[in-house]
């Protein structure tokens, strides 16, 4: 189950070179603030209390994101890159209610050491608008076909 | 690297100068990385003009780096291009932010964000004194965000398929597209981590949250076609709002 197990993660012989400790310090008061956002032709500065900007919504076609039939589902059995995996999935009132997994690599063959008995049942939900007041955004730009193509492809088990 | 770049920095003792320094870096990166520039180094690299002794110190060490992240993701992550060249983008991106953070850091600065393309790396607190919020975009909707995080001297990244078409392939079957999932985010202590992770996860397809799930230090949000999002079993840790 979810956040349950502490000893779940992986290891990695990682030498994380790049990481330097890091201390909290004590925040001043009324900072100032100073941000500019560039692209490789324009350089734009702003002054003040500017918290990165927000795109603006533009009229986008929204595409309805598709309902899922309420069932059980059990995936195909998948080739992983190291091992083969497969789920289960739950489908309720139209949303992903449980995903489960049914088959998990648990062989040791390499440095890795995979705690199979830790392998989550991720928490699965149909994505939801959130508020836009946020310093930044992460995630990429650009729509494109390729991103249109993908989005009419999967999860067909379950849908209408 | 073509690409927009943010820069906030919210201490007192801020200049244009501040600002300018973490611009420039990323300026001598693009120059060095570019693959669209045809006179940067990697261009003459791949061109087979520049042998690797004449390489610069930058550019052997994202070269290192990534080989070992290709080692570390089962060569998932993989710079080399199906037509023997180099592109190492996934690498670079994440790997400059947390540089510029840590020019930042070494002036003494404590409060800042770093964007560039999307990726972003925070330190301390935002100008009202909080913890960095930072959405993450629908893949959907452009101007929507469905998740929010909370950062407190964390980097997040975000891979997808939306951005400039079928930018990520599977390094094991070059011709296969990804499109199953359509967008993966990893927040990691750092964002030179969380993207590069990011990358090679996106290109393992729907076990890659299964991977971040494995690897200490790291959360990962995944968007699939359908719209559904899937996130690792501590992610919820960075969505509550502790401010």
């Amino acid at each position: 189950m979810k956040g349950e197990t502490n000893s779940k993660k992986l290891t990695l012989n990682t030498q994380d070179q790049n990481q330097t400790p890091v201390t909290q310090i004590p925040i001043q008061p009324t900072p100032a603030t100073k941000s500019k956002t560039t692209t490789p032709t324009q350089t734009t500065t702003t002054k003040n209390p500017a918290p990165a900007p927000v795109p603006t919504p533009a009229p986008v076609p929204a595409k309805p994101v598709e309902q899922y039939r309420d069932g059980t589902y059990v995936g195909i059995v998948a080739d992983a890159f190291y091992g083969n995996i497969q789920v289960q999935v739950v489908i309720s009132r139209g949303k992903i209610a449980d995903v489960v997994f049914l088959q998990y690599p648990n062989d040791r063959n390499t440095s890795i050491e995979i705690n199979t008995q830790a392998m989550p049942m991720f928490k699965a939900e149909a994505i939801q608008a959130q508020s836009a007041n946020v310093d930044g955004v992460s995630g990429a730009t650009d729509s494109s076909i390729a991103f249109q193509e993908s989005l009419s492809s999967t999860l067909s088990l379950a849908k209408n | 690297m073509g690409m927009p770049i943010t820069v906030e920095v919210v201490d007192p003792q801020t200049t244009e100068e501040t600002i300018d320094m973490v611009f420039d870096y990323f300026d001598s990166i693009d120059k060095k990385f570019s693959t669209y520039k045809g006179n940067s180094e990697i261009s003459a690299i791949n061109r087979g003009e520049l042998t690797k002794e004449n390489w610069s110190t930058d550019m052997k060490e994202v070269f290192d780096l990534s080989e070992k992240t290709r080692q570390e993701t089962f060569g998932y992550f993989d710079i080399a291009k199906p037509d023997q060249t180099f592109d190492p983008s996934g690498l670079v991106k994440g790997w400059s932010i947390w540089n510029a953070a840590k020019l930042l850091e070494k002036k003494g600065f404590e409060n800042f964000f770093v964007d560039a393309g999307g990726d972003i790396q925070v330190h301390g607190k935002n100008s009202k004194q909080k913890i960095w919020s930072v959405g993450i975009r629908n893949p959907f909707k452009q101007e929507e965000n469905v998740k929010i995080v909370y950062l407190e001297d964390k980097g997040i990244a975000t891979s997808g398929t939306y951005i400039r078409g079928q930018h990520i392939y599977n390094p094991h079957k070059k011709n296969e597209e990804i499109t199953d999932i359509v967008s993966l985010s990893v927040v990691g202590q750092n964002v030179y981590e969380a993207d590069r992770f990011a990358t090679a996860a996106f290109a393992m397809g729907r076990s890659g949250l299964a991977f971040i799930e494995g690897l200490e230090g790291l959360e990962g949000y995944m968007i699939d076609a359908g719209g559904i999002g899937f996130e690792t079993s501590n992610f919820q840790a960075y969505t509550q709002d502790h401010a």
